[in-house]
């Protein structure tokens, strides 16, 4: 792979607990190249979140090895790094212009730049009018946009996104795709997106990741063919819905196994 | 002043003028209590000729001294417990409990341990507010979202960083909390050891009038002690209300 920006290799991940052991992940193998957006779909309790909080250092795996521009990730968020999560993780003590200077504060930047680029990534979430205003002011999706916007001023090469519309209404996941491909277009960072919905894995992506159910492995990794340039218009297209379909025709069976049911209806019939 | 405001200050100024009535009447003998106009009265005059100088610097230093203490020691060993489990296993069912030991009965000992002087004075009120401040920094750092701990980790913070940036932040409300309770605690401890066996002090100056049979001087000091504690708490709740007030939803 040409210029590789990060790599799992033979990643497992096994949770002890009160109950026993729960083998959460893999084996698995995954490379990330740089400038790519690979999105990664499975059915719930798959493992999605642990397999980007192990590429992002937030969890050790149990089995392989994480490496990100060719260093190895231990147990440390590498520089370069940016993790959105799912939950609202903004700063209710900070203001928007606060919580998104954050980083760019504590890392020890001029206040020139630091103005600079919050003002852009402000204006580039259509956050202006609410700069000044504390979280709890927000709506969910400004407040996801704020967390963005705070990842996005740090210029990082490997942008880690764990469900990050998840709390959103259709229209606005669409919408805020489109802003999200816009920023991976501007940025040219490699971006991982987890995420539980398939229209909006296939229509984000350069690579579908389908992973199984409980331990989390990929049972398919489909590349999508859309240009760079794609936006959620995207979704009216026939080569969409094709892809849509063969990437549920993939999940269903998992989606019933994690529910328990695989033997009740077999997995692979589209309805 | 908001509805609910004008609401407490009516309730309390109604109170008040029952009692200005009910003394004034004789219901309540002169014996038993004075006017609260008579102790506002005598309390004036007592702050104008510089009576209270002495015995108010003496108290309100302990207080700030075991308030101080409390807070800061409270704060340090909420943190941490919450960093040992084990030591949280052991602590736990103590906090819990703290509040039943009557910490009054360790005054003579006190006294053996730190000398007559102000310090078991301090002592007693540190004691009474240090758990109110620990209780509260294991509340709020138990509700503290892991997802903002994650947001630390992956702002490379150092621990200490992580502690004064993220989580003492978002433990603000329960520590803020602990604050006005602690406050509270230290002027009791503080004032109940000078009732006593202390020679000086607000609290002292109160038992003194209680055994001279000096109603006046007794009621004025203790009419200035209780709007004193409460203007100092209500001081911090409006502080507390304000930083607060940008955390609540619009």
């Amino acid at each position: 792979m040409p210029d590789l920006r990060a790599r799992l290799s033979g990643i497992s991940k096994v949770f002890e607990s009160g109950n026993g052991r729960v083998h959460a992940l893999g084996p698995l193998d995954l490379d990330l190249a740089a400038g790519e957006f690979v999105t990664i779909v499975g059915p719930s309790g798959c493992g999605k979140t642990t397999l980007l909080e192990t590429l992002a250092g937030l969890t050790a795996p149990t089995d392989g090895t994480v490496s990100f521009e060719g260093g190895p990730v231990g147990d440390e968020v590498p520089a370069g790094v940016g993790v959105v999560f799912q939950e609202d993780a903004s700063f209710p003590w900070l203001n928007v212009w606060d919580n998104i200077a954050f980083g760019l504060r504590r890392a020890g930047v001029a206040a020139a730049e630091i103005r600079a680029r919050v003002t852009y990534a402000i204006a580039f979430m259509g956050l202006q009018a609410f700069a000044r205003a504390y979280p709890a002011q927000l709506s969910g999706g400004m407040r996801q946009r704020v967390c963005i916007a705070r990842t996005l001023v740090l210029q990082p090469r490997l942008i880690l996104l764990d469900e990050p519309f998840g709390a959103l209404d259709q229209q606005t996941r669409l919408l805020m795709g489109d802003e999200l491909l816009r920023l991976w277009r501007e940025t040219h960072a490699t971006v991982l997106l987890i995420t539980h919905a398939i229209d909006e894995a296939v229509m984000l992506a350069d690579r579908v990741g389908v992973m199984s159910a409980r331990p989390g492995r990929f049972i398919e990794l489909i590349e999508t063919g859309w240009p760079a340039s794609r936006s959620s218009a995207i979704v009216a297209e026939e080569a969409f819905g094709k892809l849509t379909a063969h990437v549920w025709s993939r999940l269903r069976g998992e989606s019933l196994r994690a529910l328990g049911r695989a033997e009740a209806e077999p997995a692979g019939s589209v309805s | 002043m908001s509805k609910v405001a004008r609401a407490q200050l009516a309730v309390i100024l109604g109170g008040v003028a029952l009692l200005e009535l009910l003394t004034r009447a004789g219901v309540i003998g002169r014996l038993t209590m004075i006017p609260p106009s008579e102790m506002a009265a005598h309390l004036g005059i007592m702050l104008e000729a510089g009576e209270l100088n002495a015995p108010m610097t003496q108290t309100f230093a302990n207080v700030a001294i075991a308030f101080a203490l409390a807070v800061s020691i409270g704060c340090l060993a909420g943190v941490a417990i919450h960093r040992l489990p084990r030591l949280r296993r052991l602590a736990d069912p103590l906090l819990a409990s703290y509040y039943a030991v009557p910490f009054f009965v360790f005054y003579p000992l006190l006294i053996a341990m730190l000398g007559l002087n102000r310090w078991p004075l301090i002592a007693i009120g540190f004691a009474f507010a240090v758990a109110a401040m620990m209780i509260a920094t294991l509340n709020g750092l138990d509700r503290v979202p892991r997802v903002l701990r994650k947001v630390a980790r992956v702002h490379r913070l150092g621990r200490a960083e992580e502690m004064f940036l993220v989580t003492l932040p978002a433990a603000a409300p329960h520590l803020l909390a602990g604050l006005k309770l602690a406050l509270a605690y230290s002027f009791i401890g503080v004032i109940a050891g000078e009732f006593i066996l202390s020679g000086s002090g607000l609290g002292h100056a109160i038992a003194y009038a209680y055994d001279s049979f000096d109603n006046q001087t007794m009621y004025a000091l203790m009419l200035f002690v209780v709007v004193l504690a409460i203007a100092l708490n209500s001081a911090l709740h409006v502080w507390e209300q304000r930083l607060m007030a940008r955390r609540r939803r619009a």
